[in-house]
């Protein structure tokens, strides 16, 4: 027979005593995270447009309204972007400085994009988590309601909007949001569904702890990793959204802009051959973009190290 | 005579099956998953019930819990009938019966530190505890169950499957219940850490005086911890008796198939063991064989047994089949 | 020669925590129509040894040393060549059917495709070979059946078309890697005859790996014991069982709780298995063994024999374990 007796000291052999701080998933999601170089990158890229959209306009000398009379009328000869006259991405055909203006813009892009974003992770969140934990009837009727939003043809809605209310940033945000949280609900609906039967849900369950808490405590703190990937990747569908839009002259109104207003006014300067015009916007248009998306990707990576 | 602590009558559970892509009002087709169980539990008592995947013993556990909807009674002390109770007046019983899930990792949130696990119930039951109250509480329950109580702030993923087991059972006895439902605490640990588990179990009960209801696939892992044990198949309780008595003489066809499958760790036994196989596959629960539910497997089964349903016949030694007198607990 | 021969096995994951050792100095070799039953805990390093044989491991591993099969090195060898080996020589059956059948294919393609691909049978008589491969698995109707869905299939039933599916070339080696686990004891007490039967009329060797000692005793001839990643102990079944040498197959023993005797209380091995990211230095089971002394936090003895057909790598002599 073997005795079943420990050795002095022996628990702390087996156990480890030094380490007595967690390591929460996200902690090691972090450090996942931190190891992905593409993603950091894309992160400290976008920390950079964010910054030169918060601070471009106070540095730049010319605020995004002031007219260059040098410049007006010959933009294309004498806009060019240089550092004497203080233009540093030249200006429009208007004479105004495209470099504050590139600055407004991409404040505007990103807000919309945030704005819109928070709203449908907001309402997305809630509706497909209450959708899925309760069940039943209660599912039936509020996927349906999402089923007959979505069928609403989303961009006819926004232009219809914009065209009846007047266009102004409010109406945008309404717009984007009042749909965007359509895909989010439907996400995390599908997510609480699978979590709902998980073991731990049901101990809360037998413990009698409350709906309510059960969705706040159980469910969302283990939705977050699918939440917040999905966000990063609907970021850039909401500028792209707004860009569409200001592309059709419909966005922001004068003398806000955005980075698809911008690129709107660049595409028409292709014929004199400004370039910059296009260019400059258009850069800091794709270069957001693809940093989202690699963030994103890093995200879901360092969420979900079992699916690669 | 006292009355028993939990006294379950005629417990009937049924799921409601829709195919996909049936239409709303198409008819659901309806799965018994309990047909009709009666058990007693005592105060310290430890029942254990065994039967394959799909005989309803999870089921069993869950509707006595209330986390499926079932029909028949549950006594509670004799008196209070939990499934007449609403969610509100359920909530002070849900202190007094707790459960231990079966897969230590998928039972505990990932997302919550041990402590904040092991403190849920007691938030829920005592909400007038301070923080430190329940932090002392918790501490003193992890060394009660063999954690050691620095180790607090971590997450489940930072512990092995024996240890997350342990944070279960914590968590289970902190409310401090007179009942624990064990649903196959220990079928997915190892083997030298289901044994820690069962003896922790053992010396819990015996110490805090718990009731226990113990439900396995196994017959060898309830051997050890059960005072009388249950035999359930397709929903329907086969043999019900003292533990010696059903390990030195199972009476019902199937307790004995399920005594012959367990494998013995002694190889010249074990070639020598007598093999009483059960053919084919358990019958689908959707529609169940008429007569005796067991008969389609049976090795002994006559015409007797497709047309009438044998009653739960005995008195301590209790068995469910036509060719077993019971008060002998002989074949006939 | 022996059909397959491994010398000094290791397996090796790196992982962003560091390197760790799955498996280290493995060494056994097996005859046509021996049984071999690998016994360990999880992280025993029981599956990768598998693996590692069938070149399957994952990308981050390694293994090294050596695996000859009927003389030729088989371990690290070319893609094609493992290939050509797996389906034709050495087979597998894993743990969980449901995992390894292709959900989408019927029993039929899935099957056929292995012997038109690799023996280059027509259709018709590969269709042929697969239904009297699944009668000899006791597959019940088993022709109208070979045209079902995978999920249309039981536990059970599943596990007996995963072993049909290794039989089909007639291997040479079967390796089942805990064919039983996710099924009841009723099943797999009908899985565990089977594959006896199969052993029998085939005569091939077969490797059972397994965290059931019960399992074992009623299959296997010879027994190895893995504990993080080394061999404790080998020895023929009967012995093994009857006077096992190393503390931690007592413990693993006594530690099974039994039908057959009157037994009370079970015999624990008390702490954990060992993490394999910090694997201790010596011997992996002396944070848990009742007889360990300084030494064997510091080295462990060589796998020696110590009487016919047995090895037990272990600082303590017999007479010390007394």
């Amino acid at each position: 027979m073997v005795t079943a007796k420990l050795r002095a000291g022996d628990l702390s052999r087996i156990t480890d005593m030094a380490e007595v701080k967690g390591r929460s998933l996200w902690a090691d999601a972090r450090k996942r995270f931190l190891l992905n170089k593409a993603a950091v990158a894309s992160l400290l890229v976008l920390m950079f447009i964010t910054l030169f959209s918060l601070t471009g306009e106070a540095v730049a000398p010319w605020t995004n309204e002031e007219i260059d009379f040098n410049v007006i009328g010959s933009a294309d000869t004498k806009g060019m972007p240089s550092l004497e006259s203080g233009h540093y991405f030249g200006t429009d055909d208007l004479g105004r400085d495209l470099f504050a203006r590139s600055a407004q813009g991409t404040r505007v892009s990103l807000m919309v994009g945030f704005v819109g974003t928070f709203i449908a992770v907001l309402v997305g969140t809630v509706y497909g988590a209450v959708s899925g934990y309760v069940g039943g009837r209660t599912d039936a009727i509020m996927m349906r309601i999402v089923d007959i939003l979505s069928a609403i043809p989303y961009m006819f809605v926004l232009i219809l909007l914009l065209v009846m209310f007047g266009r102004s940033m409010f109406m945008i945000f309404v717009g984007i949001g009042l749909l965007s949280w359509l895909g989010m609900a439907r996400i995390v609906r599908g997510q609480t569904l699978s979590l709902k039967h998980k073991e731990y849900i049901e101990a809360a369950r037998a413990s009698g702890v409350s709906s309510w808490k059960i969705i706040l405590r159980h469910i969302l703190p283990n939705l977050l990793g699918v939440v917040v990937v999905y966000t990063t990747l609907l970021i850039p569908d909401m500028i792209m959204a707004e860009s569409f839009i200001s592309f059709l002259g419909l966005g922001v109104q004068e003398p806000l802009t955005s980075l698809g207003a911008l690129i709107a006014e660049g595409s028409k300067s292709i014929v004199q051959g400004s370039l910059w015009q296009l260019y400059f916007p258009l850069a800091f248009f794709t270069v957001t973009l693809y940093a989202f998306y690699f963030v994103g990707d890093g995200l879901r990576d360092a969420l979900d190290p079992k699916d690669r | 005579m006292t009355a028993p602590l939990l006294d379950v009558r005629d417990l009937r559970v049924s799921f409601k099956i829709r195919n996909d892509g049936d239409m709303p009002w198409t008819k659901h087709r309806e799965l018994k998953a309990l047909n009709g169980v009666n058990l007693t539990l005592n105060a310290g008592e430890t029942l254990g019930i065994v039967g394959e995947s799909g005989c309803g013993k999870s089921t069993l556990a869950r509707a006595l819990i209330q986390i499926v909807p079932a029909s028949g009674k549950v006594l509670w002390q004799g008196q209070t009938d939990l499934l007449t109770l609403t969610p509100r007046q359920m909530l002070a019983y849900r202190s007094q019966v707790q459960m231990v899930f079966q897969d230590p990792l998928v039972s505990l949130n990932p997302r919550m530190s041990v402590g904040a696990i092991v403190a849920e119930p007691l938030r829920t039951h005592h909400p007038d505890l301070s923080q430190t109250q329940i932090k002392q509480r918790v501490q003193e329950m992890m060394e009660r169950v063999g954690l050691l109580p620095n180790q607090i702030n971590r997450y489940p993923h930072e512990f092995s499957g024996g240890q997350c087991q342990r944070i279960g059972i914590a968590r289970a006895l902190i409310v401090g219940p007179k009942l624990l439902i064990c649903d196959e605490p220990v079928s997915a640990l190892d083997v030298s850490i289901q044994a820690q588990v069962i003896n922790l179990l053992a010396e819990l009960q015996r110490d805090l005086g718990l009731a226990m209801i113990f439900i396995a696939h196994d017959l060898s892992v309830v051997k050890h911890i059960s005072n009388r044990v249950m035999v359930l198949y397709l929903g329907r309780t086969m043999e019900l008796a003292a533990s010696k008595a059903l390990f030195a003489h199972a009476a019902h066809p199937y307790t004995k198939a399920l005594l012959s499958a367990v494998p013995i760790p002694d190889p010249a036994k074990e070639r020598a063991k007598q093999m009483i196989p059960l053919e084919g596959d358990l019958p689908s629960p959707m529609s169940p064989p008429s007569g005796c539910v067991f008969r389609t497997r049976c090795s002994i089964a006559q015409n007797r047994c497709a047309s009438e349903v044998p009653a739960l016949l005995g008195t301590t030694h209790q068995v469910a089949c036509h060719l077993v007198n019971t008060a002998t607990s002989e074949p006939v | 020669m022996a059909l397959l021969d491994v010398k000094d096995l290791g397996v090796t994951f790196a992982t962003n925590d560091g390197t760790v050792t799955a498996v280290n100095g493995v060494s056994f070799s097996l005859e046509r129509g021996e049984t071999l039953g690998i016994v360990g805990e999880s992280g025993s390093g029981k599956s990768q040894l598998s693996f590692a044989i069938m070149g399957l491991l994952a990308k981050n591993g390694r293994a090294r040393g050596s695996v000859r099969f009927k003389g030729h090195e088989i371990l690290n060898a070319a893609p094609s060549v493992i290939n050509a080996r797996r389906a034709v020589h050495i087979s597998m059956v894993f743990q969980d059917p449901m995992t390894s059948l292709n959900p989408y294919m019927r029993v039929c393609d899935q099957m056929a495709e292995i012997l038109t691909h690799h023996q280059g049978m027509s259709k018709a008589d590969a269709l042929k070979a697969c239904v009297q491969m699944l009668d000899a698995v006791k597959i019940p109707d088993a022709k109208g059946r070979v045209r079902l869905y995978p999920h249309e299939f039981s536990g059970g039933m599943r596990q007996r078309v995963m072993i049909a599916m290794a039989l089909l070339c007639r291997p040479d080696v079967l390796i089942a890697d805990e064919p039983t686990t996710a099924l009841d004891v009723t099943v797999q007490a009908q899985i565990m005859s089977l594959l006896r039967e199969l052993q029998a009329e085939f005569g091939m060797a077969t490797i059972l790996i397994t965290h059931d000692l019960g399992v074992i005793a009623g299959f296997c001839r010879d027994v190895m014991v893995l504990y993080g990643g080394q061999v404790m102990e080998t020895a023929p079944v009967d012995p093994l069982f009857e006077s096992p040498s190393h503390p931690y197959t007592r413990g693993l023993i006594n530690a099974i709780p039994r039908v057959d005797t009157q037994g009370e209380t079970l015999v624990t091995i008390p702490g954990t298995p060992p993490n394999m990211l910090r694997a201790p230095k010596g011997c992996p089971f002396a944070p848990r063994c009742a007889y360990a002394a300084e030494d064997c936090d510091d080295h462990i003895a060589p796998l020696t024999a110590f009487a016919p057909g047995r090895l037990r790598a272990c600082n303590r002599s017999l007479k010390d374990l007394a």
